[in-house]
C-alpha cells in the first residue's frame, strides 16, 4: 500500500512543479493512474474504512448493525486470546523465516547452476507451488492421520506421532508445511538473484585463490542483499495472512495452539457471529502489516539508490 | 517515434477497458448460486454425505418430475463447512430459498433478524401436515410461540455404539455404569485396542460426551437453567464434576490416540470402530446408516452393538434420558421471491417425507419423525436398532437438543472452544465452568 502511495506522489510531483515540455507530458499522462487508483479505492480503501466502522459497532452478521462505541476494543484488548494469537503469529513468522531462508537460499544457489540435472531438480522443487493451500493441507492431514496415515501404511513407528493432536507438535508441523509450500517460491527468487551476479567476480576470486565456500560468503551472499530483503518482506508480511492452510490443517487447534491472528479473526467473525471484535482484530492486523513493511523498507539501508555493480 | 506511440495507445485502451471487464466479472460473481434461478424454481442447500444425499436427490427428482413448473436446485456441502457458509450467506442476503438447519438458537437469531418466514399460519392451514410429525419435533422449530421451520428427516439421538466382536473377544459386557466404563478402558487398553473412538477436531463430537454426562450427573434441569440464561447456571457443581469425569477418561487413555486431530467429516471415527481399532464410540444415530453403507457388512453381519449411555453413581439423571437432534429443520428465506416461496411450500407439503422417502430413511437405519411408522420399523431388517432409537427418542423422560444448536452461535462457539481445551486438559473443569459462565446471555 505504502508503495502505491509513494509512487503516486513521485509521479504527481514533477507534473505540478516542472514546466516546459517534459512537465506537460507528465501532466497529460497523470490520468493513467486512474485505473490503478480506482482499484485501490474500491478494493483497499473502502473495505478498510468499512472494517474500521464495524470495529465500533455490534453486529452478528445477520441482523441490524448497532453502535457499540469503544466496547469492542476494550473487550478484545482485555482478552488473553488476543495475546495468545499475537504471540503465535510472531512465533510462526520468525520460525518460518528461520526455516525457509537458509533452505531457499541454498537451493536457489544450487539451481542457479547451468548443469542439466540441476534444471531437472529445479522443476521438481517447483511442484509444491502449483498446489493450492487447501489441497496441501488436506494431503498432509491424510498422510499424518495417526491411525490411517503414512506411518501405519509404511510401518514406520517413529512417524506415528499424533502430529496434529499435540500442541507443540502441531505448531511445528504448521511451520514445516508452510515451508514445504513456500520454499519453492523463494528458491525461485534466489535463483534469479544468483544468476544476475556477474561471472567475472567469481573468476577474479578464483584467481585470488578463494574456494567455493569463501566465494559464497564473500560474493554470493553480499550480492544477494536486496534479494534477501525482498524475500524476507514477502515471508514476514505473508505470514500475517496465513489462513487457509492452518484452517484446513488444524482449525486453530488442538485447543488454541495454532490459532493465529488471521484465524482468530475469522473464527470470531464467522463462527461466533461477533463481527465487531473480529473487525478490531482486522484493524490490528493492518497496523502490524504496515509497521512491518515500513520497517523492512528501512532495513534496505541508506545506500538504497547505490548499485551493487559499481565499477563493473 | 511512431512505434512507441501506437503501442502506448493500445496499452491505454487496454487500461481503460480493464476495470469494466473486471466489473462485469464481479457482477456475475455476486449473483451467486443462492439467489434467483429461472422459472419459479427454489434453491436449497443440503448436507453432502450418504445416505442422506442420495435420499434427498431422489426426493427432489421425484418432486420435479411431478411438478415440471416447480424446479428445486440443490447444492450439497460438508457439515462443518455448511454451518459457516449458511450464516454468511444469510447475512449477505444471498441465502437459498430453503434454509436447512437444526433449529434452536441459530434459528432464533435468523427469526429475530427477520430472515426467515413465520410458518405458523401456513401450518394452521395445513393441519394434516402438522399432525404428521412427532409433536416433540416442533419444539426446536418454535421461537417465541411461532413456528419458523418445517421439521423433517429423522430423530437423531446420540447412541453408544460398540464392536460386538471385540467385546466377545474380551469377554465383557457393554457398560452400565461409569465404573464399568473405567474398567473397560483398562481391559481394552491391555488388549491393544482403543476403548473409545472420537473425532475430536470437530469438537461437537466431544460435546456429546458432556451432554450425556451432565444429564446423568445433574439431571436435565442443569442445562435447562443454562439454556434459559439463569445467573451462574454454568457454575453448577454438576458441570465441574462432568468436566472432571471427562479428564479422568482422557487421563486413562480412554480415547483413541490422536483423537484431537480426527474430524467427523472424514468418517475416520466410524472407520476406527468398524475396523476393530476402537471398541466403542459415542455418536449420532445417523452414523448407523453410514456404517451400514461403508462398513463392509459390519452392520449387516450383526457386529455393531448399541446401548444407552451408562449411569453415574449418585447421579440424578434418568438412564432413559436422551440427547441429540429431535429433527432437522427447513425454513424459508424471507428474501426469496413469492414464486420461490410457493415452490418451497409445495415441496414441503408434497416432496419431503413422502412414503418413498420414509421407506428410504427406514432402510438406511433412521427413524423418520412421522407418526404411525411402528409397523414399518418392525418389519425392517434393522428393526432392533430402529426400535431402540425410536424408544430413545419417543419415550425418553427428557430429550435434550444438542447444545451447540440450542445455544446462540456466540455461546456455542465459546462452548466448543472450551470443550476442546477441556479434552486437552489445558484448562481445569473449574476453569471450564467459569469460562462458560461468562457467556451466559450472549
Amino acid at each position: 500500500m505504502s508503495n502505491a502511495v509513494s509512487t503516486a506522489r513521485r509521479t504527481a510531483a514533477p507534473a505540478k512543479t516542472g514546466g516546459g515540455h517534459s512537465g506537460q507530458r507528465n501532466a497529460g499522462l497523470a490520468w493513467l493512474t486512474l485505473p490503478a487508483l480506482f482499484f485501490f479505492l474500491v478494493f483497499a480503501v473502502v473495505p478498510l474504512a468499512g472494517v474500521l466502522i464495524l470495529s465500533f459497532s455490534s453486529w452478528d452478521g445477520i441482523g441490524a448493525i448497532g453502535a457499540a462505541g469503544m466496547s469492542n476494543w476494550f473487550s478484545v484488548l482485555a482478552d488473553p486470546g488476543l495475546y495468545n494469537a499475537l504471540g503465535l503469529t510472531f512465533l510462526i513468522m520468525i520460525a518460518s523465516w528461520l526455516v525457509q531462508t537458509p533452505i531457499s537460499l541454498l537451493l536457489g544457489v544450487f539451481t542457479a547452476g547451468s548443469q542439466r540435472y540441476r534444471a531437472a531438480l529445479a522443476v521438481l522443487y517447483f511442484l509444491p507451488l502449483l498446489l493450492s493451500s487447501a489441497a496441501v493441507a488436506i494431503a498432509f492431514k491424510a498422510l499424518l492421520d495417526p491411525n490411517f496415515g503414512l506411518a501405519t501404511g509404511l510401518g514406520l513407528p517413529f512417524l506415528a506421532q499424533d502430529w496434529l493432536g499435540v500442541p507443540h507438535l502441531a505448531l511445528g508441523l504448521v511451520v514445516f508445511v508452510i515451508a514445504w509450500q513456500f520454499v519453492p517460491f523463494h528458491t525461485l527468487i534466489y535463483q534469479g538473484g544468483v544468476r544476475q551476479i556477474p561471472k567475472s567476480l567469481y573468476e577474479a576470486a578464483e584467481i585470488d585463490g578463494a574456494g567455493t565456500i569463501k566465494q559464497f560468503f564473500h560474493i554470493t551472499l553480499p550480492q544477494l542483499k536486496y534479494t534477501i530483503i525482498t524475500s524476507s518482506t514477502l515471508m514476514v508480511v505473508g505470514s500475517l495472512t496465513y489462513f487457509d492452510l492452518i484452517f484446513v490443517l488444524t482449525g486453530g487447534g488442538p485447543g488454541n495452539s495454532t490459532r493465529i491472528l488471521a484465524l482468530d479473526m475469522y473464527l470470531r467473525g464467522f463462527r461466533a457471529n461477533l463481527m465487531g471484535p473480529a473487525s478490531v482484530i482486522a484493524v490490528i492486523l493492518v497496523l502490524i502489516g504496515l509497521a512491518l513493511a515500513l520497517f523492512l523498507q528501512r532495513l534496505g539501508g541508506k545506500d538504497k539508490q547505490g548499485s551493487q555493480l559499481e565499477g563493473m | 517515434m511512431k512505434q512507441p506511440q501506437t503501442s502506448r495507445r493500445s496499452f491505454l485502451a487496454l487500461a481503460a477497458l480493464t476495470p469494466f471487464a473486471a466489473m462485469t466479472a464481479t457482477a456475475c460473481g455476486t449473483s451467486g448460486p443462492g439467489t434467483s434461478s429461472a422459472g419459479g424454481g427454489a434453491s436449497m442447500w443440503y448436507l453432502s454425505g450418504e445416505p442422506n444425499e442420495t435420499t434427498m436427490q431422489k426426493a427432489v427428482d421425484t418432486f420435479t418430475s411431478a411438478n415440471p413448473d416447480n424446479k428445486i436446485e440443490v447444492t450439497y456441502f460438508q457439515n462443518d463447512a455448511y454451518k459457516t457458509k449458511i450464516k454468511t450467506a444469510i447475512g449477505a442476503g444471498q441465502a437459498p430459498t430453503i434454509i436447512y438447519g437444526w433449529g434452536g438458537g441459530t434459528l432464533k437469531t435468523y427469526a429475530e433478524a427477520g430472515q426467515v418466514d413465520d410458518l405458523t399460519s401456513w401450518f394452521d392451514e395445513n393441519p394434516d401436515l402438522k399432525k404428521k410429525f412427532f409433536p416433540a419435533s416442533f419444539g426446536a422449530a418454535t421461537v417465541n410461540g411461532k413456528i419458523y421451520a418445517l421439521p423433517n428427516q429423522y430423530v437423531a439421538p446420540i447412541v453408544l455404539f460398540y464392536n460386538k466382536e471385540l467385546f466377545e473377544k474380551a469377554g465383557v459386557q457393554p457398560p452400565k455404569t461409569w465404573d464399568d466404563v473405567m474398567s473397560l478402558v483398562k481391559t481394552f487398553n491391555d488388549m491393544g485396542v482403543a476403548p473409545f473412538s472420537l473425532g475430536g477436531q470437530s469438537r461437537w463430537t466431544s460435546m456429546m460426551w458432556l451432554e450425556y454426562l451432565l444429564d446423568r450427573i445433574g439431571g436435565p434441569a442443569v442445562f435447562t437453567a443454562i439454556f434459559e440464561g439463569k445467573a451462574n447456571a454454568w457454575l453448577d457443581p454438576a458441570v465441574v464434576e462432568t468436566g472432571a469425569k471427562i479428564q479422568e477418561l482422557v487421563s486413562a487413555e480412554g480415547f483413541i490416540k490422536g483423537f484431537s486431530s480426527i474430524t467427523a467429516d472424514s468418517n475416520a471415527d466410524q472407520a476406527l470402530l468398524f475396523t476393530g481399532k476402537a471398541a466403542m464410540m459415542l455418536h449420532g444415530s445417523w452414523t448407523y446408516g453410514a456404517m451400514k453403507k461403508n462398513g463392509q457388512n459390519f452392520v449387516q453381519d450383526g457386529k455393531l452393538g448399541f446401548a444407552q449411555f451408562p449411569t453415574v453413581p449418585g447421579g440424578k439423571g434418568d438412564p432413559k434420558n436422551g440427547v441429540g437432534n429431535p429433527a432437522q429443520y427447513m425454513s424459508i428465506s424471507s428474501k426469496a421471491t413469492d414464486t420461490e416461496k410457493e415452490t418451497a411450500k409445495k415441496f414441503f407439503k408434497e416432496g419431503i417425507l413422502t412414503e418413498t422417502v420414509i421407506d428410504t430413511y427406514i432402510n438406511s437405519g433412521s427413524v423418520p419423525i412421522v407418526n404411525g411408522i411402528e409397523d414399518k420399523l418392525n418389519t425392517s431388517p434393522d428393526k432392533d436398532f430402529l426400535n431402540f432409537a425410536y424408544d430413545l427418542a419417543k419415550n425418553a423422560p427428557s430429550f435434550q437438543q444438542s447444545w451447540d444448536q440450542a445455544l446462540s452461535p456466540t455461546a456455542a462457539e465459546a462452548l466448543l472452544n472450551n470443550i476442546d481445551q477441556l479434552f486437552l486438559k489445558s484448562i481445569t473443569p473449574q476453569q471450564f465452568a467459569e469460562n462458560m459462565n461468562g457467556t451466559l446471555g450472549k
